[in-house]
Formats: structure tokens, C-alpha cells, sequence
């Protein structure tokens, strides 16, 4: 079994207390780092450029990169937040390492924030994440009581706040400038770029937005060293992994895995199909990833090796669908949930995600028409790069792909007028959900 | 700011927030270097003790902030959470985005429109359940799942979520 770093502490009894947790070893780096015998901020910055960690969030850019972007002759505060407004549909990640693991999570926020010289840190929960708000909230208490967080941390001289904000139910706070604006307590419509947040972030301000995967994947990088923290992934790509699977499968759950772990492997350690039902397509990564087909499920689950099938790593929570899976109604599904949460600022966007889910509803209800197949595409590819934000691209890569990849389910629902697939029956899983691998 | 203020119709409000809120409100101000940033932990104050954001709340929170009222009123009707309208004493929503969808999310909201007697967005007659079907709860590997107020309900059944229902006093 492949070695566990962010989920190692889970099965622990009462993981997200703070005796458990330093049992466990949590904060040794960040106190060794406040006596001055660990890393200088720029050698942290070197150290998690050199791992080769990349955003976890879906984005995958370089994440030492990201923090070195901050403008050095700014006279301005510079803050960390870190988003944890986890909604991409097919993804449960994050939740379970604030709700398992806080103490972890928090000390990654202590030394990035010490990285990039900030002394204010905001945590942005989405708002229906009530057990991993309390606990979070609990945790972060229990660090200040502790004196490992507050003014002049263990005389360091070192002073480092961190808060909560709970979003209230939209999507697109997950955005990072949506998220910023939300922070900022306005609706979160996401900002023209640039100027990028790393100059003009929160409160106009200097700002690093980093997802919460990511964080809690540096105290490891520097207690390790980055060369053998990268070392723990396969397949040419770094470190290890919170993988997620849900859907059709036996085991559906969180598996901790190295890096680059290829998707049927994934399926297979998750049991498989259930039911003894055949494949039929993966959404690899949440709703926004183009889909996989039952063929093309050999490929790394990493943000390179992944693309060369056409689609992106995203969160790597990846969805199955079995035989039974009808592709009209799955992308209605997805496309009601755009259309849903599309913030309203662009055209294509909010026009193109209503009309393309009025559209599949008709198809998937036995009143398609011709017309309807042919213009699908056109709207998705017209939606594709006239927006603000990349929501609008999540809209279109599905419709794109579901379209190009089942066109013939497509067809035959408006050719016979009707839907031959059955309604899934309620099936929750037989076992209880894998947590950690 | 203020010359825009002038011309703001305000909505009259006799409500006040309790001490207890105050507190609580002052407590998350001093978070944020903005007072604009205070609004979503306000209004989530406002709920709590309201039951839900009336035009009359949103006044209320404009008020105590110090932020035009038109402000408060875009934001509170933009965020999903923040309800406009009176609820049941139990918001129950059912998750039928896709992985609960391949469980048989539909299904289930089949089975809890007819143990309720209510349509999706409706509220029973004694004001005890409110209906809802929303996005991603983030709880994919245990779906079918269910949020009733802020409590998560996993690895549902019809009967398990119909029995739960039945167990809330």
C-alpha cells in the first residue's frame, strides 16, 4: 500500500482534537521553523517550487510559483486565503481533511503564510460545511490557546492571525476572484484578470489564494525535503494524492494514492462497476472535465498525463456511470446545475447555460427536435472563451464532449422521441464510504 | 458614499438585534480591515435570529454596518443560503446533483414529496418541513445524501430518510 501523508491521522480517535494531532506529530515543523532551525521563507518558496506541488484545487499551476508572483516592493499587508468552498459536483476532498484532520490543515496555512510573509490567513468555507466549520473553528481556537498562533508565536517575534468566512451557497465562490469578492462581502461575481490577485487581491491588497489540499501538503514537502516528497508519485508526477470516486462503484470513497495513478486503477481499487454492470464513462475529475469513455480509462491520473486523453485532472474526484447511465439526462443534470449557478455577469454565459438545459430537458422528455442537435455544439463552443471566468468553459468542455462522445444516444432520443434508459434506483452503497484509502 | 445615501429610499424598521447578536456581530468585524466584509457573518446573525432576511431585516443589518441599504439587499438575495421567505422548522434538501443522481437522488425526492404531501420548494401545512432539491453537497461517496437544517444524512434509503424525517420532534 502506498504511504499516506494527508490521511494518515484520519482513523485516529478524535482526530481533529489537538492532543491527537500532536501525538501525531502535527506543528513540529511550524514550531522548528519559529526557532529559526528550519527553512527561511525564500528557501520554504525554493523548497515547494523544487516538490513540484501544484494547486489541488483543479488548476494545477505550480504552487512555489504562484507565491512568488507576490510584487516585493509593496508596502501593502499581504494575505493568505485559502479556498475552501469545495462545490465542484463530484468532489468530497477537502471536506474530509478539515473535518478529520483541521490541526494538519492549519499548520499548512502556518507556513505558507510564514513562506510569504503574511500575518492574516482567511479560510472560505463554503457555508453548508457546518461539521468541518465547527471543527475547523474548534481547532483554530485550540492553536491560539496553545500559543501557536497570535501575536509574537513562542517569541518569535512572528505574528500570524487565521480566520474563518463561511460563503452562503454559490458555486462560483470557488473562483478566486469570485471568492475574493465574496470575502469582501459582495456578491461573488468573479473579476476581469489581470491585475491577478498576487498584486490586487482582497481589501486590494497582495493576495494568494490556495486550495486546502494544497497547503496541507507543505508541512510534508519540508519535513521530508522535496525531493523525496516528490519521489512518492508514479508516472512522472510529484507527491501523493487525495483521490475520490463515487457513482457506480462498489467501494466509493477518498484513497490516498501517489500521484499519477492511472484511473482504471483507481475504478479497480474501488471495487469496480457494482452490480456486475458494465462501464460506460468517467468524469475524471468533476462535473467540469470532459468525460471518458469505457476505453479510455488507461491513462495517469496526474495534470500532464491526463490531458494527453483530452481532459483534465480537475479535483481528481472522478464520477462513474454505468450501462444503465443515460448521457442526456447526465448532462441535463450537469447543465441544470450551470445554468443554476451561473453568476449572471457574462451573456454567453448566463443566456448559453439556460438555453443549452431547456434544450437537453426537451431531447431527454421525447420533444427534441432536429434543430436542437444541431445547434447544441455551436451554443457550448460559443460560450467557450467569451467569459470572465472559466465557469462558462465548464459549461462547454461537458456539453462538447457528452455530445461528441454518445452523439448516437443523442440522436436516437429525439429520433424515437423518447428515453430508453431506466430512472436509477435508490442505491446507496453497500459499504461505508472508504475514507483515506 | 453619502450623497448616493440620500437618495436611498430606506425601509422602515422597528426590529432590533439582541445583545447576544451584537456581540456576535462585533466579533466578526473585527476579522476583517472592511466593515463591507462583516456582511455575510451579519446577515447569517440576522437569520439566526430572524428565521429569515425580510426587506425589513436587510434594513437592520444596513443600519448596524453602516452600509447602503441597496447593498445588503444584492448580496442577501444573490447568496442562495440567505432565505428571502419564511421556512419550516426543518429546510430539508435533497442533493440531486450527478453522483447523488446515479444513486437515485430522483427517486428519493419522489419518495419524500409523498411523505410529505409537498412539492419541492413548498412547506408543509404546520410549518414543520420545508421541501428543497440543491447542488453538490460535497458528499458524493456516501450519496444518496440529504442536509436537514445543517446536519448531513448519508448512504440514504427512502425508508432511512423518511424515518429520520419521523424522528425530529
Amino acid at each position: 500500500m502506498a504511504e499516506k501523508l494527508l490521511s494518515k491521522n484520519w482513523h485516529r480517535e478524535n482526530s481533529w482534537t489537538i492532543a491527537s494531532a500532536r501525538a501525531a506529530g502535527v506543528y513540529k515543523q511550524w514550531e522548528k521553523h519559529l526557532k529559526g532551525e528550519g527553512r527561511k521563507p525564500q528557501e520554504i518558496i525554493d523548497a515547494v517550487k523544487a516538490s513540484g506541488l501544484r494547486g489541488m484545487g483543479g488548476a494545477g499551476f505550480s504552487t512555489g510559483m504562484k507565491w512568488s508572483f507576490l510584487p516585493k516592493d509593496n508596502p501593502k499587508p499581504r494575505y493568505l486565503v485559502i479556498n475552501a468552498d469545495e462545490g465542484e459536483p463530484g468532489t468530497f476532498k477537502d471536506r474530509y481533511i478539515m473535518e478529520r484532520d483541521p490541526h494538519m490543515f492549519i499548520e499548512g496555512c502556518m507556513l505558507s503564510c510564514y513562506a510569504i510573509n503574511s500575518h492574516t490567513c482567511y479560510v472560505y468555507l463554503r457555508g453548508e460545511f457546518d461539521l468541518a466549520y465547527t471543527r475547523l473553528e474548534a481547532a483554530i481556537q485550540e492553536a491560539y490557546a496553545a500559543g501557536l498562533l497570535g501575536k509574537n508565536i513562542l517569541g518569535s517575534g512572528f505574528d500570524l492571525d487565521i480566520h474563518t468566512h463561511r460563503g452562503a451557497g454559490a458555486y462560483i465562490c470557488g473562483e478566486e476572484t469570485g471568492l475574493i469578492e465574496s470575502l469582501e462581502g459582495k456578491k461573488g461575481q468573479p473579476r476581469l484578470k489581470p491585475p491577478f490577485p498576487a498584486v490586487v487581491g482582497v481589501f486590494a491588497c497582495p493576495t494568494i489564494v490556495n486550495n486546502v489540499e494544497t497547503v496541507a501538503h507543505v508541512p510534508h514537502i519540508l519535513e521530508r525535503g522535496p525531493e523525496a516528497w516528490k519521489a512518492l508519485g508514479v508516472n512522472g508526477a510529484a507527491g501523493t494524492k487525495l483521490y475520490g470516486i463515487s457513482g457506480h462503484v462498489e467501494r466509493p470513497g477518498i484513497y490516498e494514492l501517489p500521484m499519477g495513478t492511472k484511473l482504471k486503477d483507481l475504478i479497480e481499487l474501488a471495487g469496480g462497476v457494482r452490480d456486475g454492470k458494465k462501464l460506460k464513462a468517467v468524469i475524471p475529475g468533476g462535473a467540469s472535465c470532459p468525460i471518458l469513455r469505457a476505453d479510455e480509462i488507461d491513462v495517469p491520473m496526474d495534470f500532464d498525463g491526463i490531458k494527453k486523453a483530452g481532459t483534465m485532472l480537475g479535483t481528481a474526484c472522478a464520477t462513474v456511470m454505468n450501462e444503465d447511465t443515460c448521457m442526456v439526462r447526465a448532462l441535463w443534470r450537469l447543465l441544470k446545475f450551470y445554468a443554476h449557478e451561473s453568476c449572471g455577469q457574462c451573456t454567453p454565459c448566463r443566456e448559453g447555460t439556460h438555453w443549452l438545459e431547456k434544450m437537453l430537458w426537451r431531447i431527454e422528455n421525447g420533444e427534441g427536435r432536429q434543430a436542437d442537435l444541431d445547434i447544441i455544439d455551436e451554443i457550448a463552443t460559443n460560450i467557450m472563451g467569451n467569459t470572465i471566468c472559466a465557469l462558462g468553459d465548464a459549461a462547454a468542455f461537458p456539453t462538447k464532449s457528452y455530445f461528441a462522445k454518445f452523439k448516437d444516444e443523442f440522436v436516437e432520443h429525439v429520433k424515437t422521441g423518447k428515453c430508453k434508459f431506466p430512472k436509477h434506483p435508490i442505491a446507496p452503497p453497500k459499504q461505508p464510504v472508504v475514507i483515506g484509502g | 458614499m453619502s450623497s448616493l445615501r440620500q437618495y436611498e429610499q430606506k425601509t422602515p424598521t422597528n426590529l432590533q438585534f439582541t445583545p447576544e447578536s451584537l456581540a456576535e456581530i462585533a466579533k466578526h468585524r473585527k476579522k476583517y480591515p472592511d466593515r463591507g466584509a462583516a456582511l455575510l457573518p451579519t446577515l447569517y446573525v440576522a437569520q439566526a435570529q430572524f428565521g429569515f432576511i425580510s426587506p425589513e431585516v436587510m434594513a437592520l443589518v444596513a443600519k448596524t454596518l453602516d452600509l447602503p441599504e441597496t447593498r445588503v439587499r444584492e448580496v442577501a438575495t444573490w447568496y442562495t443560503m440567505f432565505h428571502k421567505k419564511p421556512i419550516g422548522r426543518y429546510n430539508v434538501q435533497v442533493c440531486s446533483n450527478i453522483s447523488c443522481h446515479l444513486c437515485g437522488a430522483d427517486a428519493l425526492v419522489e419518495a419524500l414529496k409523498t411523505h410529505l404531501g409537498i412539492k419541492v420548494g413548498e412547506t408543509t401545512k404546520d410549518g414543520k418541513f420545508t421541501l428543497s432539491e440543491v447542488e453538490c453537497l460535497a458528499s458524493c461517496g456516501s450519496a444518496p445524501c440529504m442536509q436537514v437544517n445543517m446536519t448531513y444524512h448519508e448512504h440514504l434509503t427512502a425508508e432511512k430518510a423518511i424515518q429520520i424525517l419521523k424522528n425530529l420532534p
